[in-house]
């Protein structure tokens, strides 16, 4: 059988990277991205420098991916920023620049990764969002809305890719010790933790475990959903 | 180059026609209707045959091109609506891209 091609964005550091290590391990073809170049090397996987919000460089990698590997089967938008802030103290450049990442790049890797996809009848797409949805957190508005935004891409993606045999789904991990959340407050963190139904820190692997139950071929009447973490609904 | 592209566009039509129910008339030429009134393709046919498209021109022509328009779906003004005016827009596309990559 061939080697599964599977395209990760964010991949230089945090839950990105560990999806890297974690499906090379696996045996898959592992293309990922990020703004800047990678301080690591392994074998199955290849970096390219690209903004997700870039439309010229997001086609020109699917055009090298196409022209490589002729094929892709999986396609995990996992790059994405954040912003801890009072709204009203919060510039509109910061309110552009989180969009174009979450909302503009899952976009566009889902538009070009579809086309890609179709060619074989298959695909699976896991899409990025976060617990900060449905908990309302104050400080995450611009944040949470740009995934809520992917939320309704993947119900509404999952429609219309029906028909091409691909999945869309999405994952809405609680906190983990990223860089991502680095700069909230200790108290404001486990006043966090205290909301989940399990309050306790997200691991990396719990969210490859979401992931890796999406992409399974036997996942194909599975679409459209969201699976948070931490027992929160 | 208008030609090659009508050409792969025909090539493409002649694919689907296999397929389709209700065939695209070719013998039309470049005023056989692909998509609103009195096209053949319904969206998703559309999405299919435009992908397709994207497709072939990459491998004729060396440039991608995205076939994306506000108008795609619009029943009137469709660049889709025709062989015709999909041939002139992928051209004006291809033109655009060759201008801003020097
Ligand atoms: N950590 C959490 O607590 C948490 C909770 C819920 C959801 N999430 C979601 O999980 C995903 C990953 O977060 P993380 O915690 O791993 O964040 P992180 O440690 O800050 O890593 C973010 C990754 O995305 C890349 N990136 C950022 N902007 C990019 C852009 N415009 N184009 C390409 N790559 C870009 C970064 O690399 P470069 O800097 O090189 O571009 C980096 O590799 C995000 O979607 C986040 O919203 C995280």
């Amino acid at each position: 059988m061939d080697k599964q091609v599977t395209l990760i964005t964010g991949t230089r550091k945090g839950i990105g990277r560990f999806l890297a290590e974690h499906y090379v391990k696996q045996g898959h073809l592992v293309v990922g991205c990020s703004r800047s170049e990678v301080d690591w090397h392994m074998e199955g996987y290849e970096h390219h420098i690209v903004d997700v919000a870039n439309e010229a460089a997001v086609t020109s990698l699917f055009s090298a991916v196409h022209k490589k590997y002729g094929r892709l089967t999986h396609l995990i938008n996992n790059a994405g920023i954040a912003s801890m802030n009072h709204s009203v103290l919060t510039p509109l450049s910061t309110v552009h620049t989180i969009l174009n990442t979450n909302v503009v790049g899952t976009f566009l890797f889902c538009r070009e990764g579809a086309k890609l996809m179709q060619r074989n009848h298959y695909g699976r797409i896991i899409n990025f969002s976060t617990v900060a949805v449905p908990l309302h957190l104050e400080g995450e508005a611009v944040y949470a809305a740009s995934k809520a935004a992917i939320v309704s891409l993947t119900q509404i993606l999952a429609r219309e890719l029906a028909g091409f045999g691909i999945t869309v789904n999405a994952v809405g991990p609680t906190p983990v010790q990223t860089d991502l959340i680095r700069a909230v407050p200790v108290d404001k963190m486990q006043a966090l933790l205290a909301r989940q139904a399990i309050p306790r820190f997200a691991e990396f692997r719990d969210i490859a475990n979401v992931v890796d139950f999406f992409l399974r071929p036997e996942s194909d009447f599975i679409s459209g959903q969201l699976i948070y973490l931490g027992g929160v609904s | 180059m208008e030609q090659k592209i009508l050409d792969l566009i025909f090539q493409i039509a002649n694919e689907f026609n296999e397929q389709l129910e209700n065939k695209i008339a070719i013998h039309q030429g470049r005023e056989a209707h692909l998509y609103g009134r009195n096209g053949v393709l319904d969206s998703l046919g559309l999405v299919s045959f435009v992908m397709a498209v994207e497709q072939s021109v990459e491998s004729e022509f060396s440039v991608a091109v995205t076939l994306a328009d506000e108008k795609a779906l619009s029943q009137q003004n469709s660049p889709f609506q025709t062989i015709g005016s999909l041939a002139d827009y992928i051209k004006k596309l291809i033109e655009e891209a060759s201008r801003t990559s020097g």
